[in-house]
């Protein structure tokens, strides 16, 4: 369960509202269930405690949201930010996309979010509604007269077992302490299919993103995919379509869309999240962190504002095209 | 919808040997927007001209494809030829069907598949092309000179001459650089002085010519024809329109020793100085590291001294903005240090000294009257031993040395030798050298005076050490003609050193967005056809800012960067090119990736008001691009991931047409 | 007598107005043969071309795309190449992430007085890209007419 309860948040962005610092509140508001949580934004103390909620599926980051919400409204926002939401934030900021003085944010602890996947996979379907308990969720059923307990630990989504950072690297005001970068093992799985053989890649992603059914749910969510006009929505970009017709059509999709975060991505994970053929996109974000840290430095979009992407940067003695990709289609 | 006329040429046999035109002709009228489509043998003729002139006419063709040479050859004729007949010279395209098309391909069959496909690409492109209008900027009739050395003074010379408003900044109190410090030039031995000064007064007295010197240029904006220069003018603490340069003060000034660096330190100056008696302008200058008053406030000689009450103890360095239409850099070069050649005993002994220093000692004007003494006792050397390429052609010893020739150092040490041999008779001159290189007009000759008729002895071989002995330097060093190990005890050693650019180029080159190469030299813009320009419009190079070259070279260069400034400076307006970037702010995000990669700095960003769907208006951050800067190369569509930054001319789905044509089968 | 049609790769070469444009000229000019399959297309610079045009082309039918810029260094417009690099090594290694065949892709450097080289860097890709066969893993099957 998270540290923070949604009474104390809704508390702190009440009197924020009530005091006038803000005139609107960004945050997390249950759905048709509590595993279902959807951003919203409340204006009012009483929205506040009807709607807001702050638990183990608060996984949306609300960083993107403030693109349109600070030109919508008038006066401050008060913004709830996740360690890894701040990353996004920062890039946002560095690419100019909202006004930083028409946002209040607060920095909240996550001690990572539960996967409504894994946890269906354990107690099946039918699910009506789920606690905390301290380390542990305790999920209601249809079909189970008591509610089943799972762990915490066990259902982790990928993206908070692989948890880059519990750093805040933005906020006006912190709610616990501030957090550090953590060691993770976020590139496992992309050396893993590093490691097959061309044919076995190339199955692999044929499986997965063939899938796709190009709902754009990946690029709605994505905080780096905040384009006024998106060249798939651009009848004159030349790569406008939607029907997942063709073999490559999707590829197509995935890869435009990957290289055009390069280097702007901050890996938060949201792309894989909002699919809903489960197709696992943060691999190919992944892909390109990895080369770029691995070819130019270290790089971590979102560390500090105004820095220079990889991509809109260069050397002079970098490797050639031919010297950095390392597999091939005869590699065994 | 385009109407297109294709034209296919046959460049006699060179495209109809290997392309069948007619049947290219034939296919391509059929592509879509095709209304006119021919063969001729030579379009690029007067009468070929006229069928395309005419088919405009005839069929009110909005577009045109010619099937014929590379664009690098005629696409400026035909874009002339279809303005003449009033259609937009951007409606053009080429079809490169010769140099890569039938050239290269022995078979009939094959390339005139190729040519048709080809043919279809540029068809595609021309669909989607629009007519394009330069833009057109104006130009402020004023050219900035950066430095004020010979290169400098010529370059300002003949754009005044020109008729055009011209400004010097120079860093030092007095113009006239390193060759105000030269004995005689070579190959004609006439002193270096003479030559110059002329020029000097000539700059102070042009009309046109407003010389900034103790200055410094602090901040450069704009773009060709528009630059706006903020110059420092350092507080010299002499009224400049006031002193007389009667140099009373430099006479009564207490403090006495102060190292004089136009005698490269070897001799000293008071704290209140002018540089040199040719100096323009010739004013005093406080050294204020050294003035007394500066620094304790006790003093005031120079003050009580001058009676034209010049002294200014309080002046500050002041900022003057003006606008320039070209800029010019002759930022110079300097030797380089030779702390790190401790082989030749550079900080240990006084008598070892670089070739600069030897020109004032050589000069009438310098510390020792031009008698040649030696700087440790005044006594007058016997043996003098030079040392080339000191730092010079240095591979592997990029720590203190540099890789390249410094150009000048072969032929002023065979001066050198030669002005010895020719005063001191009784004086042996041994000069150390890799290779002689003397290619230049009379170059060589000289050379040779100095070994046949001078008797000078050149030495092919390096010089290991040189180690100071009583008062002697024991120079060993090896021959490696005759193979043998050599042991020289000289009085004096000379070390030609390396030159290199001014250290004010580096920081002067950031402002400037010009490029530089790993050496800090300026980037010419094309290194054989456009040497004296800079890749940046309007910033053009003259002398060794842009490479090592001697005086006739620097003023060569320098007059063809004035011609080119006055080239610049005659036109009212500059008609820019049209194939540039241009940002849809409607779709621009404001991220700034295209101004992080625009190597010019065309790209700024500005607050624009737009409509939003619930009809208010905001305020958004979009990207502009500055027509008059922009170069075209694309960059930024790149960088730009909405797509809302794209290329006139080489439109995203311009190119993707022709992708798609290619690929089409 | 084999009736099997020998398969001819579809080659889109992107060149750099200032150098390897100029440089496939001077292969035209010496007469230097490379293979018809090769079909160029002009920019102002390596720069200048998006990945998106490199996987359009793939999905549209090409083979094998190739990149020709100034040597780095020596870009007419000073910077320019230096971004590709990094670019198309991004993107290729991507495309063989995905398990798409390395040996499709290529960038290459030749100035314009490099016709020799331009013509052996052509016939060599060329003869890769044959070997490799016709592309399936990237055309889009839709876009064939």
């Amino acid at each position: 369960m998270q540290t923070v309860t949604t009474k104390s948040l809704c508390e702190r962005a009440a009197s924020l509202l009530g005091e006038g610092t803000v005139a609107a509140v960004l945050g997390w508001k249950r759905g048709e269930f509590d595993y279902d949580l959807t951003p919203a934004v409340f204006t009012a103390a009483e929205e506040l405690t009807e709607g807001f909620i702050y638990n183990d599926f608060s996984g949306a980051n609300l960083s993107k949201y403030l693109l349109k919400k600070t030109r919508e409204i008038d006066g401050k926002i008060l913004v709830f930010l996740k360690p890894c939401d701040t990353y996004s934030f920062n890039q946002l900021l560095s690419e100019h996309r909202f006004d930083r003085e028409k946002v209040y944010a607060i920095g909240i602890p996550c001690s990572g979010m539960a996967d409504i996947q894994k946890i269906r996979k354990i107690v099946g379907e039918g699910i009506t509604a789920i606690e905390a308990c301290e380390n542990s969720l305790l999920v209601h059923t249809l079909y189970d007269d008591e509610p089943i307990s799972v762990s915490c630990a066990e259902v982790l989504t990928e993206r908070c077992l692989n948890c880059k950072s519990k750093k805040h690297v933005a906020y006006d005001e912190l709610i616990g302490d501030e957090g550090e970068v953590l060691t993770s093992n976020r590139f496992d799985e992309v050396e893993k299919i590093e490691a097959l053989s061309a044919d076995e890649r190339f199955a692999f992603w044929q499986n997965e993103l063939s899938r796709c059914i190009r709902c754009n749910a990946c690029r709605d969510a994505c905080p780096a995919c905040t384009c006024e006009k998106c060249v798939f929505d651009n009848p004159n970009s030349g790569v406008q379509s939607k029907a997942p017709g063709g073999e490559f059509e999707e590829k197509l999709f995935h890869i435009i869309r990957a290289y055009h975060v390069a280097g702007r991505c901050t890996d938060c994970g949201e792309c894989s999240r909002v699919c809903p053929q489960n197709i696992p996109l943060h691999l190919l974000n992944r892909k390109f962190i990895k080369d770029m840290n691995e070819t130019y430095g270290e790089y971590q979009a979102g560390e500090y504002d105004n820095q220079r992407a990889p991509l809109v940067n260069f050397s002079l003695d970098d490797p050639e095209p031919s010297d950095v990709v390392k597999g091939g289609f005869d590699r065994a | 919808m385009q109407r297109i006329g294709v034209f296919v040429c046959w460049c006699g046999s060179n495209i109809a040997g290997t392309v069948d035109v007619h049947a290219v002709a034939e296919a391509l009228k059929t592509e879509s927007g095709v209304v006119f489509s021919t063969d001729y043998q030579y379009m690029c003729s007067q009468a070929g001209q006229d069928i395309i002139k005419n088919a405009i006419h005839e069929h009110s063709l909005t577009g045109i494809v010619v099937c014929s040479c590379s664009p690098r050859m005629h696409e400026a004729t035909f874009r002339k030829t279809a303005a003449a007949a009033g259609l937009n010279p951007y409606m053009v395209e080429i079809a490169n069907i010769r140099e890569q098309c039938s050239w290269i391909h022995k078979d009939m069959l094959s390339g005139t598949e190729k040519a048709i496909i080809l043919g279809k690409a540029a068809v595609a492109k021309v669909n989607l092309n629009a007519p394009l209008t330069p833009g057109q900027s104006t130009v402020t009739k004023r050219a900035l000179v950066i430095g004020g050395g010979i290169a400098g003074i010529q370059t300002a010379l003949d754009i005044a001459d020109a008729g055009f408003p011209v400004d010097i900044v120079e860093k030092k109190p007095t113009i006239g650089g390193k060759m105000a410090q030269l004995d005689k030039t070579f190959p004609t031995l006439d002193c270096a002085a003479c030559i110059l000064t002329p020029k000097m007064v000539d700059a102070a007295q042009n009309e046109n010519i407003r010389i900034y010197s103790y200055s410094e240029v602090t901040e450069v904006g704009g773009y060709v024809g528009n630059f706006d220069v903020t110059i420092k003018r350092k507080a010299r603490y002499v009224k400049e329109d006031i002193c007389t340069g009667c140099g009373l003060c430099t006479e009564k000034c207490p403090q006495k020793k102060v190292p004089n660096e136009f005698n490269l330190g070897m001799d000293n100056r008071r704290a209140i100085y002018i540089p040199f008696a040719q100096a323009v302008p010739k004013v005093a200058t406080i050294d204020a590291d050294y003035c007394t008053m500066l620094k304790t406030g006790k003093c005031g000689v120079c003050a009580k001294v001058c009676t034209a009450g010049a002294i200014d103890y309080n002046a500050k360095d002041e900022f003057v903005k003006e606008k320039y239409g070209a800029i010019v850099v002759a930022t110079g070069y300097n030797p380089i240090s030779m702390e790190k050649f401790d082989e030749f005993a550079y900080s240990q002994s006084k008598d070892v000294i670089t070739s600069l220093e030897f020109e004032r000692l050589t000069n009438a004007a310098g510390p020792t009257s031009g008698k040649l003494l030696r700087p440790s006792d005044g006594e007058h050397p016997h043996k003098i031993v030079f040392v080339q390429c000191v730092g010079s052609r240095c591979e592997n010893c990029a720590e203190k040395g540099k890789e390249y020739c410094s150009k000048i150092c072969c032929m002023y040490t065979a001066k050198h030798a030669m002005l010895i041999r020719d005063k001191y008779p009784d004086t042996d001159v041994y000069v150390f050298y890799i290779d002689v290189r003397t290619p230049g007009k009379a170059f060589d000759e000289f050379y040779r005076r100095a070994v046949e008729e001078y008797g000078v002895h050149y030495i092919k071989g390096m010089v290991g050490k040189v180690v100071p002995e009583g008062k002697k330097l024991l120079v060993q060093a090896s021959d490696l003609i005759n193979g043998k190990q050599l042991h020289i005890d000289a009085d004096l050693v000379v070390l030609a050193a390396a030159i290199e650019p001014d250290k004010s180029a580096r920081p002067l080159a950031t402002m400037l967005t010009a490029s530089m190469d790993t050496n800090d030299f300026f980037t010419e813009a094309h290194p054989k056809l456009r040497p004296v320009e800079s890749p940046t419009a309007g910033v053009f190079l003259s002398g060794c800012c842009q490479g090592p070259k001697d005086i006739p070279e620097t003023v060569s260069q320098a007059s063809a960067a004035a011609s080119k400034v006055i080239g610049l400076l005659v036109k009212d307006h500059l008609t820019g090119n049209p194939c540039i970037a241009q940002s849809n702010e409607l779709m621009c995000n404001g991220c700034s990736s295209c101004e992080r990669v625009c190597p010019y700095g065309a790209i700024t960003y500005e607050e624009k008001e737009f409509r939003m769907p619930d009809r208010t208006t905001k305020l958004r951050r979009v990207a502009s691009v500055n027509p008059a800067v922009c170069q075209g190369c694309g960059a930024c569509t790149v960088a730009c991931p909405s797509g809302a930054m794209d290329l006139n001319g080489f439109k995203n789905n311009q190119i993707m047409a022709e992708v798609d044509a290619i690929c089409k089968m | 007598m084999q009736d099997v049609k020998e398969f001819k790769p579809v080659i889109v070469a992107f060149c750099c107005n200032w150098c390897s444009y100029a440089g496939a000229d001077l292969a035209g000019s010496n007469r230097l043969a490379y293979p018809a399959d090769v079909k160029i297309i002009r920019v102002p610079c390596s720069c200048r071309v998006n990945p998106m045009f490199i996987l359009r082309a793939f999905q549209r039918g090409a083979d094998g795309v190739i990149l020709c810029g100034c040597h780095p260094g020596d870009c007419h417009y000073s910077t320019g190449n230096y971004y590709t690099r990094r670019r198309m090594s991004m993107l290729f290694s991507m495309l063989d992430f995905l398990g798409i065949e390395r040996d499709r892709t290529r960038v290459e450097w030749v100035s314009a007085a490099e016709g020799a080289k331009f013509a052996a860097t052509m016939n060599e890709f060329v003869e890769k890209v044959t070997a490799l066969g016709p592309n399936k893993r990237l055309e889009d099957l839709r876009c064939k007419q």
